[in-house]
């Protein structure tokens, strides 16, 4: 099964960063979780306008009003135009660009930068943004 | 003042003028709200005095305290209402005696002076001196109608009879109290009768062909009525406990008696003070509602105005407003009360407006009446034919909100004035909201004005409860809700606001108009919908769950279909219900509620197995909590091997059929309920709903299964099945309305597949189907017309729609565990097998729960010592 290939597969560094996962992982317009050296990272594919490829965008599982980490599996959706994440729990809205709280602005979900190479889905890192 | 030892001083601060309310039932709590609301309180010392046990509740609801409400719900207040105002409330202390002299009350606790007093004590029930055979034991022979306590007393001589085949109650008196006794006995499981002496019912309010038209009715919905029987002793009876017998030389047996024949003010402590008194009773009051002591004030139904007593609360609470007014400086006269009335009598509709009888001189009168339907309206108009002055209606009420309003309002008749008691599918001129005047009536229970309501709508308010909460209009005895919403629509859109019923900033449409769309156009995906008539390019959380039960409803595909997952709320996604530290709790289905050893035996294995908390439900099934995301699958597919399905406890669908043991084994079962639980259950197992869906069904009235709480409730009679409709458990009670009676097995069901559907078809996103008939127009006789009659020509359609969502039934669950791709999704991450670490459980009562914050703060600190 896939999950076994993609599991023993992940956290290796290839040039272009820290590989997540695959992008048979991914569920558009929908979220999955990666564990990455302690981080739970909630990863949303949203297909991108006409094109057929995904954007991708990775914030905190870990949801600040609960305390439970969920936000991985919250409804994605569109409110005034910005693409947001509800929490599953309370039903508070994140920003899927920079992990903002649409209700509270004291809180913010950390973000990671994330992008494809080939069928992987890569964390970028410092250096590889660099190089990227 | 030399007060004697013995006088209690109620009120600290002796310094403020004293004021002693006798009697705090509705009227005298009424006064108390105008004496808060104009201030008044402030400046005065206010005690209360109350006979019953209770604070004062509503007693024009009364009857609803059988049909489910406590004394607590029927309250008019909260228990600390007058202790936060400053007002003294002695309940159950009854006050025995006024001594105008000295100004003082005596109570059956003590003594209390005075400045001012009110007395608002209401009246009682007359019994007429009927000699009757002496019991030493509470008396099921004389029994009353009239308080909480007196409800409890019949209901206990109800229930001391449960053993009896046949049981009987006789009400005495067949005016709209004696009508509502019945319809408590009736509701009681008694075999209802009413004795009355004049020769109609409501003599009253009706005129012969009325009360006519009414008995025909009543005696269709099982109450026997007897007319023209002056009872003249009650003697032991043969095969029932009682016989009465009439002067005509009849008789009736029964096991107990009601008496409902009339009310007399409760005047006894103003006779024995002297005050002034009328000849046939009641408190002589002038128009500010003072009696002969010019400290004394009489309001509500102990008081005479004019040679009349009002029974009803509406002319009360105008009375308390007057009072209120004087002490406050601002004496607003009263000025008599119209005593028009609309109601509904054991389902029937009666109204009586104004000059019934037609008894001005020279007035004019036009009648329908249809014999077939046992309908009857009649219109009251002046000598120069230029106003209506009265109106009776039996049957149809639709037409009391026009009259009314043309009543009292004088408005002017149209050329044929006729036409305003015609059946309406003949163009009854409606009146419309803009017809009339600012100063129009439109509640007249707080005498709310059409003026009033304008000016709150200009001030703002832009919803219906929202203005009911500032005008208070329609809180009284509701029954000029549907007037009030259309006035209030009118001035709304006379002022070009439109009223947003967006169901989110995606979709310019409501459910019930998307649900519309969605079947006309045949769409089954969000995104096709959104295509064609959404905005933006997503959908959110509002609107996304909304279309997917849609789209449920409708086509009934698996909501695993890989186009349906991004839409679901994550509980629908993963089929399982999300708990607050992100683990999911598993109910599977268990049908009524019955279930076999060896199933119990393996869900206790799972629950093991995977160390759940296990607890049963209020729902007759077991759930199983703190299960991740990535076990789901596994539990899942060892519960489906034993044979259970998906309880769809996650979605907005069918939940539970809670049954009671029935006639299989209960000795009083009548039906086999668990039998039509499991028939009802498996049926719609399946249906997605805008709101979750309860039901059940109770083996004899009984009602052990409480399915009068639920949104359909399912109840066996000796001949089929009754069935009641959307009640409520929850935060907001809402007991189930009766439906149908007497339904056989496949119209019972055929009944339920329409009205589910129609629900599915009509109601708002998450509304349950209590708020949903609450807003319906037309409410339950509407939907009766829809469902039993087929007025909307939609019952075959609400059934093959029905039929083609059982047919599509699939168990979700089993439908996974056999899609590879869709089991991809239940992995706690993606990359790593493990579960998430930060879900920590401790034992509590031999079972696992979530760690609180505190404890898992301790656990760290004893991992890194
Ligand atoms: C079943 C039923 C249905 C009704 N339906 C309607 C309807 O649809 N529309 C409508 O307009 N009206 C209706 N009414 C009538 C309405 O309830 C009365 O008009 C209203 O309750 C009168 O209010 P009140 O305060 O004057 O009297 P009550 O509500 O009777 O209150 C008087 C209170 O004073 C107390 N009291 C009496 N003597 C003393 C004393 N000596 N010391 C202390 N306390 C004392 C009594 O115990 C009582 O609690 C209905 C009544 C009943 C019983
Ligand atoms: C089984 C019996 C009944 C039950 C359980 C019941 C229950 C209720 C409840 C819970 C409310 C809402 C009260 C609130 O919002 O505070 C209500 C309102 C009302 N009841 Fe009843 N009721 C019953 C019978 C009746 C009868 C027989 C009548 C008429 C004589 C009646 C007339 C009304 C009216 C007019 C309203 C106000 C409606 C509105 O505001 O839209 N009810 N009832
Ligand atoms: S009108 Fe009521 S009288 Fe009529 S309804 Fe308004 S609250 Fe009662
Ligand atoms: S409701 Fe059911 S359990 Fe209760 S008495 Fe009737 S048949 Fe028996």
């Amino acid at each position: 099964m896939s999950t076994t290939a993609t599991a023993s597969a992940s956290g290796e560094r290839t040039k272009a960063g820290i590989r997540l996962c695959t992008r048979q992982d991914l569920v558009p317009n929908s979220g999955v979780v990666a564990w990455h050296e302690g981080s739970q990272i909630a990863v949303f594919a949203i297909p991108a306008g006409a094109s057929t490829d995904l954007e991708l965008y990775a914030v905190d599982n870990h949801d600040p009003f609960s305390g439970a980490n969920v936000i991985g599996r919250g409804i994605v959706g569109e409110l005034g135009g910005e693409l947001v994440v509800a929490s599953p729990i309370y039903k508070q809205h994140f920003r899927l660009r920079d992990g903002q709280c649409v209700e509270d602005e004291s809180r913010r979900l950390r973000c990671w930068p994330l992008a494809f190479d080939g069928d992987d889905v890569v964390l970028l890192q410092e250096d590889s943004i660099v190089r990227a | 003042m030399n007060a004697p030892d013995n006088l209690t001083a109620p009120h600290s601060d002796t310094a403020l003028p004293r004021l002693i309310v006798i009697g705090n039932g509705m009227v005298g709590h009424y006064f108390l709200e105008q004496l808060i609301e104009t201030g008044v309180h402030r400046r005065l010392a206010v005690t209360v005095f109350g006979e019953e046990r209770h604070r004062a509740y509503d007693r024009v609801h009364l009857s609803e305290y059988f049909g489910g409400r406590d004394a607590d719900s029927l309250s008019l207040s909260e228990s600390d209402y007058c202790d936060l105002n400053g007002i003294e409330l002695h309940l159950d202390e009854a006050v025995t005696a006024i001594d105008r002299e000295a100004k003082r009350v005596t109570t059956t606790r003590g003594e209390y002076a005075y400045d001012q007093l009110v007395l608002a004590t209401g009246s009682y029930p007359f019994v007429p001196p009927i000699p009757t055979l002496e019991e030493t034991t509470e008396s099921h022979a004389a029994l009353v109608y009239r308080t909480l306590d007196d409800l409890d007393r019949i209901r206990n001589a109800a229930e001391s009879l449960a053993e009896r085949d046949i049981r009987r109650g006789v009400v005495v008196g067949g005016g709209l109290l004696g009508l509502e006794a019945a319809n408590a006995l009736k509701s009681l499981g008694l075999e209802a009768h009413v004795v009355e002496f004049a020769p109609r019912l409501m003599p009253v309010q009706l005129d012969d062909q009325g009360g006519d038209a009414l008995r025909r009715q009543i005696e269709a919905l099982g109450v026997a009525v007897h007319v023209e029987r002056a009872t003249t002793e009650i003697v032991k009876g043969e095969t029932h406990r009682y016989r009465m017998n009439f002067a005509d030389g009849e008789w009736l047996e029964t096991d107990l008696v009601v008496f409902s024949a009339g009310i007399r003010p409760q005047d006894r402590l103003a006779r024995e003070s002297g005050l002034a008194i009328g000849e046939r009773g009641g408190v002589v009051i002038d128009e500010t509602c003072h009696t002969s002591d010019p400290d004394i004030f009489a309001i509500g139904e102990c008081a005479l105005w004019n040679g009349q007593i009002f029974g009803l609360v509406a002319p009360g609470y105008t009375m308390a407003r007057t009072v209120a007014g004087c002490l406050s400086g601002t004496c607003e006269p009263f000025s008599g009360a119209d005593m028009s009335t609309k109601l509904k009598l054991l389902g029937v509709d009666v109204g009586s407006i104004g000059d019934a009888h037609a008894r001005t001189e020279g007035a004019v009168s036009y009648r329908f009446i249809d014999e077939a339907g046992h309908g009857y309206r009649r219109l009251v108009v002046s000598a120069d034919g230029k106003r209506a002055i009265g109106a009776v209606l039996v049957g149809d009420n639709s037409y009391y909100d026009t009259l009314l309003q043309y009543v009292q309002n004088a408005i002017k008749l149209p050329a044929d004035p006729a036409s305003l008691i015609l059946p309406q599918s003949e163009g009854t001129p409606l009146l419309g909201a803009d017809a009339l005047p600012e100063t129009a009536t439109i509640c007249s229970c707080h005498n709310v004005s059409k003026g009033a309501i304008c000016q709150a709508v200009e001030g703002g308010c832009s919803d219906l409860s929202a203005l009911k909460a500032e005008t208070k209009a329609s809180t009284g005895c509701g029954g000029c809700t549907a007037l009030l919403k259309q006035v209030f629509e009118h001035e709304l859109e006379s002022r070009g606001i439109e009223v947003d019923r967006s169901l989110c900033e995606h979709f310019a449409y409501t459910r019930q108009e998307l649900y519309g769309i969605v079947r006309v156009e045949g769409i089954r995906s969000f995104e096709a919908l959104h295509e064609r008539h959404g905005k933006g390019h997503l959908g959110c959380d509002i609107c996304k769950p909304a279309v997917a039960s849609i789209l449920a409803s409708c086509w009934n595909e698996p909501i695993m279909e890989p186009s349906l997952v991004p839409l679901q709320d994550t509980n629908d996604t993963f089929m399982a219900n999300m708990q607050k530290n992100g683990t999911y709790s598993v109910v599977p289905r268990i049908p009524g509620g019955e279930i076999t050893p060896d199933k119990l035996i393996a869900i206790g294995a799972v629950a093991k197995k995977y160390d759940l908390y296990t607890k049963i439900t209020g729902g007759q099934r077991i759930d199983l909590f703190g299960a991740q995301l990535h076990e789901l699958p596994e539990i899942w597919s060892e519960l489906i091997e034993a044979g259970f399905e998906t309880g769809h406890a996650y979605g907005k669908s069918t939940r539970t059929v809670k049954s009671c043991v029935g006639n299989t084994w209960c000795r009083y079962g009548v039906q086999d309920s668990v039998a039509m639980a499991l028939t009802i259950e498996n049926r719609y197992k399946g249906l997605r709903s805008p709101h979750k869906l309860k039901f059940a069904v109770s083996g004899c009235t009984r009602e052990c299964a409480e399915a009068q709480s639920k949104d359909v409730g399912v109840i066996a009679t000796e001949h089929g099945w009754n069935l009641y409709v959307c009640g409520n458990g929850g935060m907001r009670p809402r007991h189930a309305e009766l439906f149908a009676t007497d339904l056989d097995d496949e119209t019972l069901l055929k009944t339920i597949d329409r009205f589910l559907m129609f629900y599915i078809r009509t109601a708002d996103r998450l509304q349950r189907t209590s708020v949903w008939r609450e807003n319906l127009d037309g409410g339950l006789d509407y939907l009766k017309q829809v469902v039993l009659e087929d007025s909307l020509g939609l019952g075959d359609e609400l059934e093959t729609q029905m039929q083609h969502v059982v047919d599509q039934y699939e168990c979700e669950w089993a439908g996974a565990l056999k899609d590879p791709e869709k089991l991809k999704r239940f992995r706690t991450f993606v990359n790593d097998k493990r579960a998430d670490p930060d879900i920590i459980a401790v034992s509590e009562r031999d079972q696992p729960r979530p760690a609180r914050p505190e404890e898992i703060a301790s656990l760290a600190v004893e991992v890194t010592s």
